[in-house]
């Protein structure tokens, strides 16, 4: 600090910072993609560990062998679902009383902003099944949950065939100490939201539900179990949750656990584990897991319903079972098994799960990374806007002192030129303008839906979306206008002061992206940061439009659609791409809707403006 | 005749309880009764009472002599003034949608509530004094009761027994959810019951049954009562209640049949010879919509047909003869719907101070039939002191459950009957008439989530923080705040502005 306040020193740093600002700042870029890169190698990415030690030490031995009640159970539902179309709610309710649960149902509707076409759905209304085991001298404080979302499909009936027959080998069993709640949920997502609204007694996204006749305490932790077939191949396991949210790492640890235990083949982002880190091949495919992970997780959608269960801090995550063309087939008591031994394990814990790590990236099954291992990346990226704010400030300044330099040392305290007053004001009208924009995105689409299928021949899906995309690339002619209203007396500090307010109005934004959801504000950071630097009214123009263009918030998402098929190893052309990338936005919007993710009001509320001030930058005169 | 005593004594000491017979009528009775009701689901539950009045005047000094009172809590009555004792252990909730209302109903953990003498000058003293000891007592952790969740309720916890005047500053209430019932805590709740657990229905009381079910309930009563019809003196009674319910699905394979074998692993052999009365109680009721036939083995010696709980009620009498082979039939069913909010009644708040007493809400309501009352309360969440949490603050913190008592019209006007010729599991609540019936419902014990910190390194984390604050903090402020620029030395005096005068007239910068 003595280096900052020592006036002579001060400014020698500074000349240093300005001479050196371009080496410096793609040295920064550089070494945080790197860093990123790294993470996928041994000394940065560490074996996973059990921390609870309630789960860690005591064995338990898995008895369930209930596999073709189970089935038995999965035909009767697929049959009585086939039969009534929906779910067969009063089949349910007498399979589960059969089985010596206490039943209740509870019945919801949603009325979606508009209709979802990807699921068809719009006026939504269910009834969930839910059944609770209860323990045996315990007051009801705590529970675990397994839940089985049903869809308007005929899939997971045999998940469903499960859940009962596991319900009843639990039900024979006195060493509870937890309620267990049985939720069979209609509508998937949807149906999960409504319970979990009504059982926390909250309503955040306008669902209408009847109150639950039945509660069983503080939720410990839930499973979600998708399961179409009677044999599977492997068991794939999804931990990432609305907005990013991701459960405690030491349930994923269980999981693990068990599947090694039971032989299962378990698999990550439908991802194999690699087995050899120490050469080069291991790291490469655990870096394929990491980046779909780091996908996943940036679009912030629940993948699968155990995703909205984060958010009432209930750990959770969702089994997949797959069944592909491989040999070696395992049939549902070998699942059921992995199970028991979870729910064995939960019920043992004394505490919420908080051991273990609730911030990570997983190149693996059963490895992971570390938040002060990664974060490291996106600071050097944003290290950059720093850099060039820094940069940008000490040439304002300059600018305001540099009359008097050449003269010799200024006199005592120079005033500050009126210029520099003018600069900023002339900030209020681009900064507004662009924000007004980003409002007009985020409430617009949905609200003018109507207006638009009047006028053109769209339904309501295409219409929010085309109405996005249209106000999306006004915002690309507007800002145009802006700048020949405000006066301008010099006419480099005016872009000057604009692109520092905007750079470090960015870098805010993406450090607080980065801190809840770091996949999501590396992602961007990558993108928007070489551009967000570049930008200025000089040079290569069309270049710089054409870049700042292929890294907006929009591109990116196509961009990402791309890589993720990619990394899927199904790779998409050109023309589904874009059916793809309507799709999801239109998804995006939905999400915020009914789920309440929040990445379509961060991007059209914050980085969209934040990312039109970088053009109105590049446009200037 | 003062000489013959010593010798009379040994003599009557040989002849046990018989002999006190002849002496003088027993001035202590113990009656000991267990009822077992199959549930609306199923269930089996069975609740055993123990009963011992003594007709004495415990709060005088000087009662030294010991029968069938346990010593321990008469002690306790004379040195603390105490007018009643109401303290429970329960490990489960009560199901009342599925098991139905239940005789004896306590929440889950540890409840205490106790009415003091008017003579008693510092009640809050006596009342820790009294945790303390009971908690030594009954091996359990009633020591943590404290003003930070003791509450005075107004409205509710009338005093059970003889009272004649109910001034509340005299009654303390206080609930322990997290407590767990083991054992521990029974074996001292046995050895107060005169015959321990060597005789009578008592056997049964084995540990590994009774903690093998889904809810367990053991409580202790003590209250004042009237000593002969005409009330003109007072008698002490103690009861000591336990009620059990045995899961049909586990126990009996699903089956509804059950046996006393098959619940305690025990029979009956013979009475508890110190009490005058002793029987087992099952409730065969019929209902005409089941098509189930029910029958029990041996067959009933009689039957004994009264209003129980507003329903009209068949129970078949074992006076402890017999042991029995018993199938069961289903009935009991009394659903409780509340609803909707009240327009007038009785509302009583006291609000909390942070760490010295809890909040207390009480409300008088009239509810509606067949309608939804819910209650919500806003609250403010505030962080704890760092030393507050608990060694496992992961686990959340207990929120007492609420009570809800009421007076519900019966479906069935009782007849009045005498009260003390009554089965026990009929006469611990007080009925003012035949028309209604008194129900005490408890809410399961809320657990809650707050805000914890990392405990897994705060220390270092706090150092680390303090010091990376403490030095960039102050260096950015005097960074941010000021402006820095080179001051000429005034000093350089006259030399140097005449240098500067020349060198100017030179053209050359000055220094």
């Amino acid at each position: 600090m003595g280096l900052l306040s020592d006036p002579v020193r001060r400014r020698a740093l500074a000349r240093l910072v300005l001479r050196l600002n371009a080496p410096l700042c793609v040295l920064s870029y550089v070494a945080g993609i790197a860093w990123f890169l790294a993470l996928v190698f041994p000394p940065l990415t560490q074996r996973t560990y059990m921390s609870e030690n309630a789960m860690g030490s005591t064995m338990v031995e898995e008895q369930f062998a209930g596999g073709d009640r189970a089935r038995a159970f999965a035909r009767d539902f697929a049959a009585h679902r086939k039969k009534s179309g929906a779910l067969p709610v009063a089949w349910l309710e007498r399979t589960m009383r059969s089985v010596g649960l206490e039943v209740y149902t509870q019945s919801f509707s949603r009325k979606l902003p508009f209709p979802d076409e990807t699921h068809e759905r719009y006026m939504v209304s269910g009834t969930n099944v839910y059944g609770i085991l209860r323990a045996p001298r315990a007051a009801s404080t705590e529970s675990l949950v397994l839940t089985v979302p049903c869809g308007s499909d005929s899939t997971n009936s045999q998940a469903v065939g499960l859940l009962l027959a596991l319900a009843a080998h639990f039900r024979g069993q006195i060493y509870w100490a937890k309620d267990i709640v049985f939720l069979v949920t209609e509508h998937d997502l949807l149906g999960t939201e409504a319970w979990l609204e009504a059982y926390h007694d909250v309503n955040v996204t306008g669902m209408q539900s009847s109150p639950l006749q039945g509660r069983a305490g503080a939720i410990q932790a839930a499973v979600a179990l998708e399961l179409s077939s009677d044999v599977v191949t492997s068991l794939d396991v999804a931990v990432e949750g609305l907005n990013g949210q991701l459960p405690n790492l030491d349930l994923l640890n269980l999981f693990q656990t068990f599947c090694q235990k039971g032989g299962l083949l378990c698999t990550l982002q439908g991802k194999l584990q690699p087995q050899d880190w120490t050469s080069l091949d291991g790291p490469l495919q655990g870096l394929q897991t990491l980046l779909l992970m780091v996908l996943r997780q940036a679009s912030g959608r629940p993948h699968g319903s155990h995703g909205l269960f984060l958010r009432y801090r209930v750990e959770a995550l969702t089994l997949r079972g797959i069944n592909s063309f491989r040999q070696y087939k395992y049939d549902l008591v070998a699942v059921g098994k992995a199970l028991e031994g979870m729910f064995r394990k939960l019920n043992h814990l004394l505490e919420r799960l908080h051991q273990s790590f609730f911030l990570y990236l997983l190149p693996g099954l059963s490895r992971f990374v570390s938040i002060g291992l990664y974060m490291p990346a996106v600071g050097f990226l944003l290290l950059v806007l720093g850099l060039k704010a820094l940069e940008l400030w000490m040439q304002l300044h300059e600018a305001g002192m540099g009359l008097e330099e050449p003269g010799g040392a200024p006199g005592p305290s120079v005033p500050l030129p009126p210029s520099q007053g003018v600069g900023l004001a002339s900030l209020v009208a681009p900064l507004l303008i662009s924000q007004a924009m980003g409002l007009a995105l985020y409430v617009l689409p949905v609200l003018g839906q109507h207006v638009a299928t009047q006028h053109f021949p769209v339904a309501e899906a295409e219409a929010v979306v085309l109405t996005l995309l249209a106000i999306y690339a006004a915002g690309l002619a507007l800002p145009h206008n802006t700048h020949r209203v405000i006066s301008t007396q010099a006419p480099d500090r005016g872009w000057m002061a604009l692109k520092l307010v905007a750079l470090i109005y960015l870098a805010l934004q993406l450090g607080c992206i980065a801190l809840t959801n770091f996949s999501l504000g590396f992602l961007l950071a990558t993108t928007m940061v070489p551009t967000a630097a570049l930008a200025k009214p000089h040079g290569p123009r069309t270049l710089y439009a054409a870049l700042l263009v292929l890294t907006s918030p929009a591109a990116t998402l196509l961009g990402s659609l791309f890589l993720w098929r990619e990394l899927q190893e199904a790779p998409l052309s050109l023309a589904e791409g874009w059916q793809l990338f309507l799709a999801a936005l239109a998804q995006g919007v939905l999400e915020h809707h009914t789920y309440g993710a929040l990445l379509f009001p961060l991007l059209s509320l914050g980085l969209y403006p934040c990312w039109l001030l970088f053009w109105n930058v590049l446009f200037w005169k | 005749m003062a000489a013959a005593m010593p010798l009379a004594l040994p003599v009557l000491l040989l002849l046990g309880p018989g002999g006190w017979c002849l002496a003088e009528p027993p001035r202590d009775s113990l009656r000991e009764e267990l009822v077992i009701t199959p549930l609306p689901s199923g269930d089996v539950a069975a609740t055993f009472q123990f009963r011992t009045r003594w007709d004495s005047e415990l709060q005088r000094e000087g009662v030294s002599h010991y029968r069938l009172f346990p010593k321990a809590l008469g002690q306790l009555i004379s040195k603390y003034s105490l007018r009643e004792l109401h303290l429970s252990f329960t490990q489960g909730f009560w199901r009342t949608r599925y098991w139905g209302p239940p005789f004896l109903q306590a929440p889950s953990g540890a409840e205490l509530w106790v009415w003091f003498q008017d003579t008693v000058t510092d009640v809050d003293k006596s009342w820790k004094e009294l945790s303390n000891v009971l908690s030594g007592i009954f091996c359990a952790s009633l020591n943590f009761i404290d003003s930070t969740n003791t509450v005075t309720p107004t409205a509710s916890f009338k005093p059970l027994g003889l009272a004649n005047d109910t001034d509340h500053y005299f009654l303390r209430y206080a609930v322990l959810p997290r407590e767990v019932v083991c054992t521990e805590n029974l074996t001292p709740w046995k050895k107060l019951l005169p015959c321990s657990s060597k005789a009578g229905l008592s056997v049964l009381l084995k540990a590994d049954r009774l903690f093998h079910t889904s809810y367990h309930s053991q409580a202790v009563h003590i209250r004042p009562v009237c000593r002969n019809a005409r009330c003109t003196s007072i008698s002490w009674e103690l009861r000591q209640t336990l009620s059990v319910v045995f899961d049909a699905f586990i126990t009996g394979q699903g089956k509804k049949d059950w046996s006393l074998f098959r619940m305690f692993s025990r029979t009956l052999t013979e009475p508890c010879p110190l009490a005058s009365e002793s029987r087992v109680y099952v409730d065969i009721t019929t209902y005409n919509q089941d098509n189930e036939t029910l029958e029990v083995h041996p067959p009933p010696t009689t039957t004994y047909q009264d209003v129980i709980l507003g329903t009209r009620k068949t129970y078949a009498i074992y006076d402890l003869l017999d042991t029995a082979m018993i199938n069961n039939s289903r009935n009991l069913n009394i659903q409780l719907k509340w609803k909707r909010p009240p327009e007038n009644g009785y509302i009583h708040y006291q609000p909390a101070q942070d760490r010295l007493q809890p909040h207390l809400l009480e409300m008088l309501i009239q509810l509606p039939a067949n309608s939804v009352t819910k209650v919500s309360i806003q609250f403010e969440r505030a962080l704890l002191k760092w030393t507050e949490y608990t060694p496992d603050p992961n686990h959340g913190f207990y929120v007492s459950p609420s009570v809800l008592s009421a007076l519900v019209p019966s479906m069935v006007a009782a007849k009045p009957v005498d009260w003390e010729e009554s089965p026990l599991f009929n006469s611990l609540f007080p009925v003012s008439d035949g028309s209604n019936y008194f129900v005490r419902l408890y809410t399961e014990p809320l657990l809650v989530n707050l805000p914890t910190p990392d405990f897994s390194m705060p220390y270092n984390v706090i150092c680390l923080t303090c010091t990376v604050v403490a030095v960039c903090y102050g260096s950015f402020y005097n960074l941010l705040t000021r402006t820095f620029h080179i001051e000429e030395p005034r000093t350089g005096g006259l030399a140097k502005r005449l240098a500067n005068l020349i060198r100017r007239a030179r053209g050359v910068p000055p220094l």
